[in-house]
């Protein structure tokens, strides 16, 4: 998985700033994505291609439990996030829908806004490529890894 | 080894032996709450999957709360998706409009809380239910439609910070003020994915409505659940309205581990005021400079946290023959139609209306920027509810400031964050 860092180094993103509760009107993840981020980076949707990364500081997605986050975040195009750390619910909403939420300490710091990074779930790797860094992560527990290989929690439950 | 209130719950509904900080479990779910934003991506969810059926259609408590009375027509449909549901799913806790409100108030107040439950939302706010010695957690659609099917969910049990309120509270200092007192201290992720659990003298001495108003905002400390252990004022709050006697009270071993213990002498604090945009920015409302205190727009008195009637009594106890400042809009929403009824019987709205509020019918509008009181660009709002991030009640360039109902309504008089203690 390779793709174009977006950067936003601040603590405590929330989710009303990842998808604004005007919104929560619908629950298409096309519409929705064309409002992620809006109220931090009015441009964000136009800078993403599909397979890009989100790097951000501590407590990335704190506040609501609204799913409508993650949902924004994928129908936009972004691949994975790549935390220093998560609120709750947004991590579970994350692994719910077999989306990555990575928590790396310190990774908001090491990143730079554009960097091509290389992630390896498995492995616990991202490579940095433009800056030929590597970082590591504990790996998923089998659990949590068997829910977001399934393609998340409904489809890991069908499965069964 | 001693446990937890919460390690208890969990282990009491889980297949599991005794459940430690860490340990990933299945839980059995007691209790299930829906509203009208969360619950129809959920039910798509379960019939894209073929699964139609609910575990218990007994154990789910429905209402739309968001945004009713229907904003527009998307919300229109979004409610209109949720009734189907409830009629194809033969689901008899359903609260219709008349007899709503919002989710987190009216769960409580119609019984449906007992000691010792499992209770979950897609709803963050959902810990509010910690007040009754239950595990109360805010989940996501995803998780609510596997619950919903299974009657399970999984959990990666907390540690728990344990928190002691000591003391007695002067007047004009309320509960609000005790937890933005704590969120000030440990910050808005100061107990990330921990339980909060509620010790102490003071605690004692709060009514369910106001120890409801500290569970509320756990999850603006980050915290997964909060929870108090159930006592006589729990049981007296119950009496005739809980609608099962089967419950179970959880108290904490004298031994139990905590991951960090904290004592706040609540006889000590003031009125507090949380300044724009986060919960954690507690100042004390007398601290504040004039030149800090800019004017305001609007004064909002509503949502989960602090529109219930014991609250809107003392709002109301407040604005009793007083004039609303001129250039400000005071919006009432009291968070249930048995509150609403009650603030009725009571002559409140008449001290209300009087002071120049207007008074809504029960809804979360403008707590979360819906409807019915959304802020304009450079707008300022005092607001009784619990968030006041970027964007939270309106525009982006809106600012929020988080007070208790009494803050509220000094501040409607003035114009300016007021101290509420001058109209005692
Ligand atoms: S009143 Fe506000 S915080 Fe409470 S459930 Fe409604 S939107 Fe959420």
């Amino acid at each position: 998985m390779q793709g174009k860092a977006h950067l936003y180094p601040r603590d405590h993103i929330n989710t009303d700033e990842i998808i604004p509760a005007r919104y929560l009107i619908v629950h298409a993840e096309a519409e929705l994505a064309r409002h992620a981020m809006e109220d931090i980076d009015a441009d964000f949707v136009n800078q993403v291609a599909k397979g890009d990364f989100i790097v951000a500081g501590g407590d990335f997605g704190c506040g609501s439990s609204r799913e409508h986050a993650v949902w924004a975040l994928r129908g936009a195009g972004i691949r994975a996030v790549l935390a220093d750390s998560f609120a709750r619910i947004f991590f579970r909403n994350a692994v719910n829908n077999g989306f990555y939420a990575i928590e790396i300490d310190g990774i908001s710091d090491k990143v730079t806004n554009g960097d091509q990074l290389q992630l390896d779930p498995e492995k616990g790797v991202v490579q940095n490529i433009t800056k030929g860094e590597e970082y590591r992560f504990s790996p998923f527990t089998d659990y949590f890894r068997d829910v977001i290989t399934a393609g998340g929690l409904m489809k890991y439950l069908a499965a069964r | 080894m001693g446990m937890t209130i919460t390690e208890k719950l969990l282990t009491a509904h889980s297949h599991a032996g005794p459940v430690a900080p860490g340990d990933l479990i299945q839980a059995r779910i007691d209790l299930i709450m829906c509203h009208e934003v969360t619950t129809p991506p959920a039910i798509r969810m379960l019939k894209d999957h073929g699964m139609d059926k609910i575990f218990d259609p007994g154990k789910v408590v429905v209402m739309p709360d968001h945004f009713v009375p229907n904003k527009d027509i998307k919300s229109a449909e979004l409610a209109k998706d949720l009734r189907q549901w409830v009629q194809d799913n033969g689901i008899e806790h359903y609260y219709e409009l008349g007899r709503h409100g919002i989710c987190h108030s009216l769960l409580p107040e119609q019984g449906h809380v007992v000691p010792g439950q499992t209770v979950i939302g897609s709803d963050s706010h959902t810990c509010t239910h910690g007040a009754f010695g239950t595990f109360a957690a805010g989940i996501g659609s995803t998780d609510l439609a596997a619950a919903l099917y299974t009657g399970e969910l999984w959990f990666k049990a907390p540690e728990t910070i344990r928190v002691n309120l000591e003391g007695s509270l002067p007047a004009g200092v309320y509960s609000k003020d005790i937890v933005l007192e704590l969120i000030r201290q440990i910050g808005v992720d100061g107990a990330r994915y921990q339980a909060l659990e509620y010790h102490g003298e003071a605690l004692k001495e709060l009514s369910m409505e106001a120890r409801m108003t500290i569970t509320n905002m756990a999850i603006e400390a980050g915290a997964k659940c909060a929870v108090m252990a159930a006592d006589e004022v729990t049981l007296d709050y119950l009496e005739g309205r809980a609608k099962t006697t089967e419950w179970t009270i959880y108290t904490a071993d004298d031994d139990a581990r905590y991951a960090r213990e904290l004592t706040i002498d609540v006889s000590q604090l003031e009125p507090i005021v949380a300044l724009p945009s986060l919960p954690s920015n507690g100042r004390t409302v007398a601290s504040l400079a004039a030149d800090e205190k800019e004017p305001v727009d609007q004064v909002y008195i509503g949502s989960c946290t602090n529109a219930r009637i014991e609250d809107l009594r003392v709002a109301a106890q407040i604005m009793k023959g007083q004039k609303v400042k001129p250039g400000v809009r005071v919006i009432v929403v009291p968070s249930t139609s048995t509150a609403w009824k009650l603030a009725h019987d009571e002559g409140l709205f008449d001290i209300f209306y009087e002071a120049g509020c207007v008074i809504s019918t029960p809804t979360c509008g403008a707590c979360l920027g819906g409807h019915m009181g959304v802020l304009a660009e450079d707008e300022v709002c005092v607001s009784t509810t619990n968030r006041n991030f970027v964007g939270r009640m309106g525009h982006p360039g809106s600012r929020v400031y988080l007070v208790s109902p009494a803050t509220a309504a000094a501040t409607a008089i003035k114009g300016v964050l007021t101290d509420p203690r001058q109209y005692l």
